[in-house]
């Protein structure tokens, strides 16, 4: 039965991934047979049975562990207790300050540019023809992963050195664009990457470009929800083009503008995909929850890791907050 | 979020009613009149910003090798050129062997997304229609854990796989994507559960229908839409998640994903696009898939909850 | 870490050259059992060596380690005679996520019976953390360590004076990659001293700067690991510029990042690598060298048909012969070599190198025997015999050179052979985790990427040691 736990070949991992589901199927088909032919069970033993596999698995895999992590942050690596000594250096620490620098312009830039595109280009796709088609292209890095994007836009950065005292027609080809589009223009190709703190934005470039399609399709559907007769009454005070957007648009779309910011800034937050995949955190590029990968991870400071994945928390509380806080109120207004 | 979402949902590309088409195409009209051709130029130019990265990388990867590295891929247009040779090495090739990988990523999405569908349909079920003692304050716990990021989970939980003697196998990364799904799940179709009608529900009752027949006989046609939106959500979540793969597979050629294998690619031959870029689209070949096909359910998933992270 | 990390990105590239090299190497590796699928029958190795070992039929040793396919499978192959002379079942494991994962197995209580220790400072870890888990090598192991290893490769498998793990394999950091047939072509010797080797980086600039190319090329990109072929440069510095005995003060932190001695070799470390006269040849400016992964630096060495190469040397461990493309001779009269990096004087050869080590976690009879084989000159030449694609040495004197496939392989062998040599582990892998694995390489990436100053840098790090 040694497959059930190490499947070599594909043979192996398919037939695993099947009996696995079987399993998983048998079990639940069982524990529903069981509970439905007891006639005499009361109802709130059926809603305890409905939600016991979900509450053991939160607990075991999301309460448990942040407790632990939350406990293991005022630990150093050698299991001796050490207060708020890794919070201290997390805040505190040359290295840790830039991290917390650029996690900021990460968390400001990505949701607002972001927004700002996809609200754009909803407003001027909107019931034009090829919407759908126009829609789609915004939309599909959405289906890519981090990874992916991050190596699709690292060709778009990618360098060819200068070779000195070698004249221009026998200098190396660009082939990446961005550097092409410098030639064309006459100038030095750069190392987009290395050069700080203008590269944190070029990674932020890779987020912005998915996250957009999301903003958009929220925004665009909130745009149509706008009840038509605002939109008429407002045209015929003579409101129009900008000034339409400004006063009836964005007023009517503000919930969603907020959903949409404050999930993006969520998302933002935990992103460490691009970060890895394109400078490994080099060149003053870390973000906080990449640092926490590599301290636990690499370095294996476990109580740092464990403070900053603490300070990940943290940071994201006020802006679920504000989120819930929101939409509390667009419910009582509704 | 239901405020916002109930809201949105009303629209998700439906055909609307004849009145209000003409009053849109009235306004369209008008608005075709004020500056049309600035802003089509505008959303002309976003559309090709967008594109391009991974059109200039499709490209690339259907170049040979030595065109790829001494030309930029705008010159295959005057200068055209194909091999299939970069797929066929980042698939079959002993450093690359993507296909592998391949297998692997689509044996860890697959549960991933049946099971947790299936424990979060019979929790949402359990909150929206089952009254018992302590059902408020639990959906609320569950609503909440949504903030939690799964980084602050990830050793505690390694550490005790480890101890079950379960560290890098499939069962793992199932168990894991599952737990991360979970808050989410239950919220979203949670959402959709409640706007059944009692009406429905109740005539079930009086036929006699206890309620694991009800949440089988009534709920499951009626919820087949929500249930696309998350399935694809998830599939797309598992599909192209690195992090939990990378704590819980490794790198370990038999269970690591697609995104492992392609992350460590790019850190090790940063300088080999013919294989990045080959082995970039053969990860996203499934999910852009997935995605074209089902993109009308995934709007509707994104509308209807907010995005996990 | 770093070792798993280059294990790591080494077994990811391998294949390539490897490749090349079974193709050509394929007819002298006439392993006596090749495959040995077959059982019983395979009488033809001698067991007369292991006879030491008794009868262990039917008993067990796990071994846990980092190294995972392809490069797994010669050392599968390498524990047959012991199986097969013994009668002992041998259970392989690899991880990539074995340095994590060893702590949390011995945290949990479930430890490998043998674990393969990529770094001298996890050992100690492990000794300080889990002393109840780690057994004392085996006599036998001591044994063959005394009679077949140097003094030194014994005190890095000890801890505060106890002997817990016996050498395995080893690498060759103090190497130069050079083309032979470049250097034969434009006249150039292989530089006995520092002097020289400055002088010759020199006449290259002189000879072939106008058409762009430059003396060196490198690359420090590695992930997670950025930086550590940096910290490496730096290491093999301070061996030749300060001595064996300040490096081993300057391991322990008795010598500060900040003393002086580690300021002169950073200083002539960046007498290379941060003289854009000297770098990046064929990849670009001296910060290019952070944006280049490690697997590519060298690679300009390697002219296009019809072309000068762009770059004429690059510092890398024997262990970067399986980065060159498919069907590159590497040999020394081939498309590329390696030549010792040199010291300041033709006299004294300091070698920089890294190496795995085993430890036990159980005294069982068959478990202190099968440390012992590992330790002994057949296994070594058993495992030279079954890694018919070569990157593989180690520094037991009894392996027989023959054995090895591969000519830089051979001349790993006779450097680490050559007890004249003072031999020194990668500094940075006996280093706290914090700075041998962190600062250390963040603090040289950015003195190559930012153009940090060389006192700022060495001040950081030495404020990062614990």
């Amino acid at each position: 039965m040694d497959w059930l736990l190490h499947a070599d070949t594909t043979g192996e991992k398919l037939v695993l991934m099947v009996v696995a589901v079987l399993m998983f199927v048998a079990v639940m088909g069982l524990i529903l047979f069981a509970t439905d032919r007891i006639r005499s069970l009361p109802p709130w033993v059926v809603g305890v049975i409905f939600v016991t596999p979900v509450v053991l698995a939160l607990g075991f895999g999301l309460v448990y562990p942040a407790i632990e992590t939350i406990k293991e942050s005022f630990y150093d690596r050698s299991g001796a207790f050490v207060g708020l000594d890794n919070y201290v250096a997390a805040f505190t620490r040359d290295e840790f300050q830039v991290v917390l620098r650029n996690t900021a312009v990460w968390v400001v830039v990505v949701p607002l540019a972001s927004t700002a595109i996809g609200l754009l280009y909803a407003v001027l796709v909107d019931r034009a023809r090829f919407e759908k088609f126009a829609k789609t292209l915004i939309f599909l890095p959405m289906a890519i992963s981090l990874v992916g994007a991050s190596i699709i836009w690292k060709f778009v950065y990618a360098y060819r050195p200068v070779l000195e005292g070698v004249p221009a027609e026998n200098q190396p080809n660009q082939i990446g664009l961005l550097n092409q589009m410098l030639v064309w223009f006459g100038l030095e190709p750069q190392q987009w990457l290395i050069n700080s703190p203008a590269n944190t934005y070029f990674l932020i470039v890779v987020m912005v470009w998915i996250q957009a399609g999301f903003a958009m399709t929220i925004l665009a559907a909130a745009i149509r929800a706008i009840p038509t007769d605002i939109v008429e009454a407002a045209r015929l005070d003579g409101l129009g083009g900008t000034r339409m957007f400004r006063y009836i648009t964005v007023p009517s779309i503000r919930p969603a503008l907020v959903v949409v910011i404050t999930t993006i800034a969520m998302a933002t937050l935990k992103v460490f995909d691009i970060v890895r995949t394109m400078t490994g955190g080099n060149f003053n590029t870390s973000v906080v929850s990449y640092e926490f990968y590599r301290q636990s991870f690499v370095q294996r400071n476990t109580g740092l890791g464990a403070a900053l994945a603490v300070i990940l928390f943290v940071l994201v509380i006020p802006i679920v907050v504000y989120n819930v806080r929101q939409m509390r109120r667009a419910e009582e207004i509704r | 979020m239901s405020a916002v979402s109930s809201e949105l949902t009303i629209d998700d590309g439906t055909p609307k009613g004849s009145a209000i088409d003409r009053l849109d195409a009235r306004a369209a009209k008008a608005r075709r009149g004020l500056g049309s051709v600035g802003a089509s130029s505008i959303a002309i130019v976003l559309a090709i910003l967008w594109t391009i990265p991974t059109f200039g990388l499709l490209i690339t990867s259907i170049r040979p090798q030595a065109d790829i590295q001494t030309s930029g891929w705008w010159t295959w247009f005057s200068s055209p050129s194909f091999t299939s040779e970069n797929y066929h090495e980042v698939l079959t090739g002993s450093t690359t062997n993507f296909s592998t990988f391949f297998v692997n990523s689509f044996v860890i999405t697959i549960p991933s997304v049946l099971i947790p569908i299936t424990l979060a349909l019979l929790a949402a079920y359990a909150f929206a229609w089952i009254p018992f003692k302590g059902r408020e304050i639990l959906f609320v716990a569950v609503f909440a854990l949504q903030v939690v990021p799964l980084q602050i989970a990830l050793i505690p939980l390694l550490t005790q796989y480890v101890r079950w003697g379960l560290n890098g196998t499939f069962w793992t990364v199932w168990l894991s994507h599952t737990i991360f799904a979970l808050p989410l799940a239950i919220f979203l179709l949670h959402n959709f559960m409640k706007d059944v009608p009692r009406s429905l529900v109740e005539a079930a009752r009086v036929d006699g229908a206890g309620h694991v027949r009800i949440f089988f006989t009534v709920m499951l046609p009626l919820l087949v839409p929500a249930i696309a939106s998350f399935a694809i959500f998830q599939f797309l979540w598992v599909w192209n998640d690195l992090l939990v793969a990378l704590t819980f597979a490794g790198g370990s050629k038999n269970v690591a994903p697609l995104t492992v294998r392609l992350a460590e690619l790019a850190g090790t031959r940063d300088d080999q696009w013919h294989l990045l870029s080959a082995g970039a689209f053969v990860a996203m070949v499934v999910p852009v898939i997935v995605f074209l096909a089902l993109q009308r359910y995934f709007v509707r998933g994104l509308l209807a909850g907010s995005v996990k992270g | 870490m770093t070792s798993v990390r280059r294990r790591r990105v080494f077994a990811a590239a391998a294949t390539g050259a490897a490749l090349a090299l079974v193709l050509t190497a394929c007819g002298g590796n006439d392993d006596p059992e090749p495959g040995a699928t077959g059982d019983g029958d395979g009488g033809d190795a001698d067991c007369a060596a292991y006879e030491q070992y008794g009868d262990l039929s039917g008993k067990t040793v796990t071994v846990y380690t980092s190294i995972v396919s392809p490069e797994d499978q010669p050392h599968i192959d390498s524990y047959k005679p012991f199986e097969e002379c013994t009668g002992a079942t041998i259970s392989y494991e690899g991880s990539k996520e074995f340095e994590a994962q060893l702590l949390v197995r011995l945290e949990a209580g479930s430890a490998p019976d043998i674990a393969y220790i990529p770094q001298p400072g996890l050992l100690q870890t492990i000794v300080q953390d889990y002393p109840d888990t780690i057994v004392p090598a085996s006599e036998g192991t001591s044994a063959n360590v005394d009679e077949f290893f140097s003094p030194s490769w014994k005190t890095y498998g000890s801890v505060d004076g106890t002997f817990y793990a016996a050498p395995l394999g080893a690498n060759v950091k103090s190497f130069v990659w050079y083309s032979p047939k470049q250097f034969e072509a434009n006249g150039y010797d292989i530089p006995e001293t520092w002097d020289d080797l400055i002088a010759l980086s020199d006449k290259i600039v002189a000879d072939h700067g106008a058409d762009g190319a430059k003396p060196w090329c490198a690359g420090i990109g590695s992930g997670d690991a950025t930086g550590w072929p940096a910290t490496d440069w730096l290491e093999d510095m301070v061996l030749r510029t300060a001595g064996g005995d300040v490096y081993d003060k300057w391991i322990t932190n008795d010598v500060k990042f900040n003393d002086p001695q580690i300021a002169t070799a950073l200083e002539k470390v960046g007498e290379i690598l941060r003289n854009p006269d000297y770098v990046n040849g064929g990849l670009g400016d001296v910060s290019s060298i952070a944006a280049t992964t490690f697997q590519d630096g060298g690679l300009p060495i390697l002219a296009e048909d019809g072309k000068d190469p762009l770059c004429y040397m690059h510092r890398q461990a024997s262990f970067y012969a399986a980065n060159w493309p498919a069907g590159t001779n590497v040999a020394e009269d081939g498309d590329v070599f390696a030549f010792y990096f040199p010291g300041l004087d033709a006299g004294t050869r300091p070698v920089l190198g890294g190496g795995e080590f085993v430890a036990a976690f159980s005294d069982r009879p068959e478990v202190a025997a099968f440390q012992a084989f590992l330790a002994s000159p057949e296994w070594a030449n058993a495992k030279a015999v079954s890694t018919p694609n070569g990157g593989w040495v180690s520094a037991n004197s009894g392996l027989d050179p023959k054995n090895l496939v591969s000519p830089i392989d051979q001349l790993s062998a006779t450097i680490l052979g050559d007890t004249t040599q003072e031999f020194r582990f990668d500094a940075s892998d006996l280093m706290p985790a914090a700075v041998g694995a962190g600062s250390f390489w963040t603090q040289m990436t950015a003195w190559i990427a930012e153009g940090k100053s060389d006192a700022d840098v060495l001040d950081a790090i030495q404020a990062s040691w614990p």
